[in-house]
Formats: C-alpha cells, sequence, structure tokens
C-alpha cells in the first residue's frame, strides 16, 4: 500500500515522468474544462434557462458573493484564482465517491502546489492593488518591529496550507484503505460520506483562507 | 519524501492551466451572461416603470375623458329632459287650447242649436196661439160681433184722417167700376146704409156701393185672414180693411221682432259675459 499518488509512476523518462497525480489532475481538469465549456457554449441572457446553466451560474455568483462577504470589492478579479481553487478541491474531494478513485489532494506535492500558488498569488495581487513599495510597507505594519513575524507568518501560513489540505485529504484515503481490510461492508461507505463532508469543508477552508490572504494584501491600509 | 518536486511543479503548471481554462470557459462567460441578464432585468423594470406611469397618465387621462362624457352626457341629459318637458307643455297647452276651441264650438253650437228649437217652439207656439185666438174668434163670430164690427168699419171710414180721406175719394172718384164692400158675413141693410152713408160723402154722385159676402175659407186654400173675418173695401187700387186678423197679424209680427230680438241680446250678454 502506497502512502501517495505519487509514488505511482505511469511512465518515466529520466527527470520527467508522469505519475498518477498528475494523471488523475489532467483527467479532472479535462472533465472540469469540457463541462463548463459544453455548458457555456449555449449561454441564455434570458430569464429562461437550461438546468446546467442554472447550476454553474449558482456555483459563481455562490463563489462571488462568498468573496465579496470577506470584503473584497471587485470579487470578478480574484474569482478566476479562487474559485478555481475551491472547485478544483471540492471537485478532487467529491469524484472519491468513484470507487478506486484516489484524489490528487492527497498528495503533498499537489497540496503544495497550491499553497504556493497562494504564496505567489497574495503578493501579486498585492502589488498590483497598491503598488510595489506600497506592497512592501504593509510588512512594516503596525511597525517595522513586526517585520520578520509578518514574513514569518507568510510562510508558516502557506506552509499550514498546505499540510492542512494534504493531511485531511490523505486522511481521508488512508482511513478508508485501512477501513476496507477490516471492515469491507457498510462501515467504508459512512466514511466515504465523512470523507466527502470533509473534502468539501476542506475546500471552502482552502478557498476562504486565500481569499483572506488576498483581501489583507489587498485592502488592508485601505480603509 | 513525501513531496515529490518535479509533480509539485507540474501541479504548479496545472493549476494555472486550470485557472485560465476554467476563467476562459466558465468565469468570464457566466459571470457575462449573469450581467447581461441583469441588465436586461433592470431595463424590463425600468420600461415596466415608464409604461406603468404611462398607463397612469393614460388611465387618468381616460378618467377624465369619462367623467368628461359623463358630464355631457348628463347635460343632454337634462337637456333633452327639459325640451321634452317644454314640449309636452306646448302640446298640452295646445290640446288645451283645442279642446278649448272645441268646446267653445260645441257650446256655440249647442247654443244656437237651442237658440234654434227655442226659436222653434216659440215659433211654433206663437203659430199656436194665434190658430187658437184665430179659431176662437172665428167661432165667436156671431152676429153681435158682426154688427161691432160693421159699426167699427163705419165709424172708421167716417173718422179717416184728412190724407186718408182725401185718397180714398181720389180712388173713389176715379174709379169706373162701383165700390165692392166684401165681408165674411152678410151685412144687414142697416149695416149696409151705415157704410153707404159713411163713404156719400167720398163717392161720386153716380157712385154705387157692391156689397159681397165671402165665404170664411178662401177659394184657393190660403190663409187669407183679410177676407175671413172682417169687412174690406176695394175700389180702383185702393184698399181700405179692418178684420181681427189684421190685429191678429200686426199682434204675430210684434211678438216675431221680439223673439228674434231676444236671442240676438241673449248672445251680446254671452259675449260680454265671456
Amino acid at each position: 500500500m502506497s502512502l501517495s499518488t505519487d509514488d505511482i509512476i505511469l511512465w518515466e523518462h529520466g527527470f520527467i515522468k508522469l505519475n498518477a497525480t498528475i494523471a488523475i489532475t489532467w483527467v479532472l481538469m479535462l472533465v472540469m474544462v469540457i463541462g463548463s465549456r459544453l455548458i457555456t457554449r449555449h449561454l441564455s441572457s434570458d430569464v429562461k434557462i437550461s438546468r446546467w446553466q442554472n447550476m454553474l451560474e449558482a456555483i459563481v455568483s455562490g463563489i462571488n458573493q462568498q468573496i465579496k462577504e470577506i470584503g473584497i470589492q471587485k470579487p470578478e478579479k480574484y474569482i478566476s484564482f479562487i474559485g478555481t481553487l475551491f472547485l478544483f478541491i471540492a471537485f478532487a474531494a467529491l469524484c472519491t465517491v468513484i470507487p478506486g478513485y484516489e484524489p490528487p489532494t492527497g498528495s503533498l506535492s499537489t497540496t503544495a502546489a497550491l499553497a504556493i500558488s497562494v504564496f505567489v498569488a497574495v503578493p501579486l495581487f498585492g502589488i498590483e492593488e497598491k503598488g510595489f513599495w506600497g506592497y512592501l510597507k504593509s510588512y512594516l505594519e503596525p511597525t517595522f518591529i513586526m517585520l520578520p513575524f509578518n514574513v514569518i507568518s507568510e510562510i508558516t501560513r502557506t506552509l499550514a496550507l498546505a499540510i492542512r489540505l494534504f493531511g485531511n485529504m490523505m486522511s481521508g484515503a488512508m482511513i478508508l484503505s485501512i477501513l476496507l481490510v477490516i471492515s469491507p461492508f457498510i462501515f467504508p461507505v459512512l466514511m466515504v460520506l465523512l470523507g466527502l463532508l470533509v473534502g468539501m469543508v476542506q475546500a471552502y477552508i482552502f478557498g476562504i483562507l486565500a481569499t483572506v490572504f488576498i483581501a489583507a494584501a489587498t485592502q488592508a491600509g485601505r480603509e | 519524501m513525501l513531496i515529490d518536486w518535479f509533480t509539485v511543479i507540474a501541479q504548479l503548471l496545472n493549476f494555472l492551466i486550470l485557472v485560465w481554462l476554467l476563467k476562459r470557459f466558465l468565469y468570464q462567460p457566466i459571470l457575462q451572461v449573469m450581467d447581461e441578464r441583469e441588465k436586461r432585468i433592470t431595463n424590463r423594470l425600468q420600461e415596466a416603470e415608464a409604461q406603468k406611469a404611462e398607463a397612469l397618465k393614460e388611465k387618468g387621462h381616460f378618467q377624465e375623458l369619462n367623467s368628461n362624457l359623463e358630464q355631457q352626457r348628463e347635460t343632454l341629459l337634462n337637456q333633452a329632459k327639459a325640451d321634452a318637458n317644454s314640449e309636452r307643455q306646448r302640446l298640452l297647452e295646445e290640446a288645451r287650447e283645442d279642446h278649448r276651441l272645441l268646446r267653445a264650438r260645441l257650446q256655440e253650437t249647442l247654443d244656437s242649436e237651442k237658440a234654434n228649437l227655442s226659436q222653434g217652439i216659440l215659433r211654433r207656439f206663437q203659430e199656436e196661439v194665434f190658430e187658437i185666438a184665430r179659431k176662437v174668434l172665428a167661432d165667436l163670430a156671431d152676429s153681435s160681433l158682426e154688427q161691432q164690427m160693421a159699426a167699427v168699419f163705419a165709424r172708421r171710414l167716417a173718422e179717416l184722417s184728412d190724407g186718408e180721406g182725401k185718397q180714398l175719394t181720389a180712388a173713389l172718384q176715379a174709379s169706373s167700376h162701383p165700390v165692392t164692400v166684401r165681408s165674411t158675413f152678410t151685412l144687414s141693410s142697416e149695416q149696409q146704409a151705415a157704410i153707404k152713408s159713411a163713404l156719400k160723402k167720398m163717392l161720386p154722385p153716380d157712385g154705387q156701393v157692391l156689397f159681397e159676402a165671402t165665404s170664411a175659407t178662401p177659394a184657393n186654400g190660403q190663409a187669407q185672414y183679410g177676407q175671413a173675418d172682417g169687412i174690406e173695401l176695394t175700389t180702383n187700387g185702393y184698399k181700405m180693411a179692418w178684420s181681427i186678423t189684421d190685429y191678429l197679424g200686426d199682434l204675430e209680427q210684434k211678438a216675431a221682432s221680439i223673439l228674434e230680438a231676444e236671442p240676438a241680446q241673449e248672445q251680446k250678454s254671452k259675449n260680454h259675459g265671456g
């Protein structure tokens, strides 16, 4: 039994190797993009719309609403990043209902990649909003003494993001595997349900935290 | 090793690609469509608001028109009512006038009929009265009355006024025929002598007097009172007579003139009264 999908190598050529994490991520990406494309191909701005469009609109407007509630004035600007984080993690967790599926978010490499993208995106959004010096100045708030603490918090929170998601997703898959060995009937189904719930909550937490960080970087000191 | 850095980089790239793809195929179209819908709904609401305002305006306008029409209708109705009333009054007045005229005419007709009737009755009555008088007198015409009549005739001859006397004298003188004295009864010799003596002064010297007694009923059947109950003297174009009939005739004429005068007076007084 392998701890991570990273260890399942499908194809290898020197440094380049295609493992299960990347492969599953591609499949998920493909499904998401093709699904979106199929639905958004025939969009209607009329009052009467298709069920699929209705679903997507509910999701997108829900995300938009959440971002707005955190305090970001123009959610449309950040919805691509935050929404994709949430949707990817949520979709990866949702697919755990498929037997034999392993979520790519159960791999620390994936969660680290997501955390790193947040770690990079937050200062980028901040600089875009406040200017380079304006953003750097926020590390000196409220006083210059706080600079090292601000830097440490920046790094640790990224680490925490990665580890939290990884731990939750990996543990779900792990518990399921162990329980399947111990009691193969009924109980694993309940655990799948629990894992689904935990996955959704983690997706929400990851998205919300990213939004909070972005909001802090872009809006702080403005009011 | 939990972290495979190649996988991390690959997933990072995967994630960035996914962000771009979803932005391209999901968020942008959906947000755009939602914006469009929102705009459209806002437009529709505004349009509806405008239409509502317009409808309200129209409603007010139509209400005003309606009330105007109602008022107009009321006015026309009232006018028509007034016209009808006045027309009715006029017709009634006309009918009354007609009625009055008809009644007046009827009254007139009735009056004239009444007058005619009463006149007829009076005339008839008068005729009857005179007939009776005449009959009575004829029945009473006995010898004493005849004597009286002859005496009266003789006296009248004797007491003729100058004009009458001269006229009679002239007529007697001019006549070549004898003087005829007709009476409804036979004159006695004394009576004849008295008449002769009365005429003696006026007669020519050879003048003759003829005495004729005629029956009371004339031959032609006409009611000729003159010869019925009196004495008559005729000569050349001159006639002198005395008879009860003459009196009766005078009386009858007077009565008739009175009767005719009366309705005229009545009419006059009525007209004055009306």
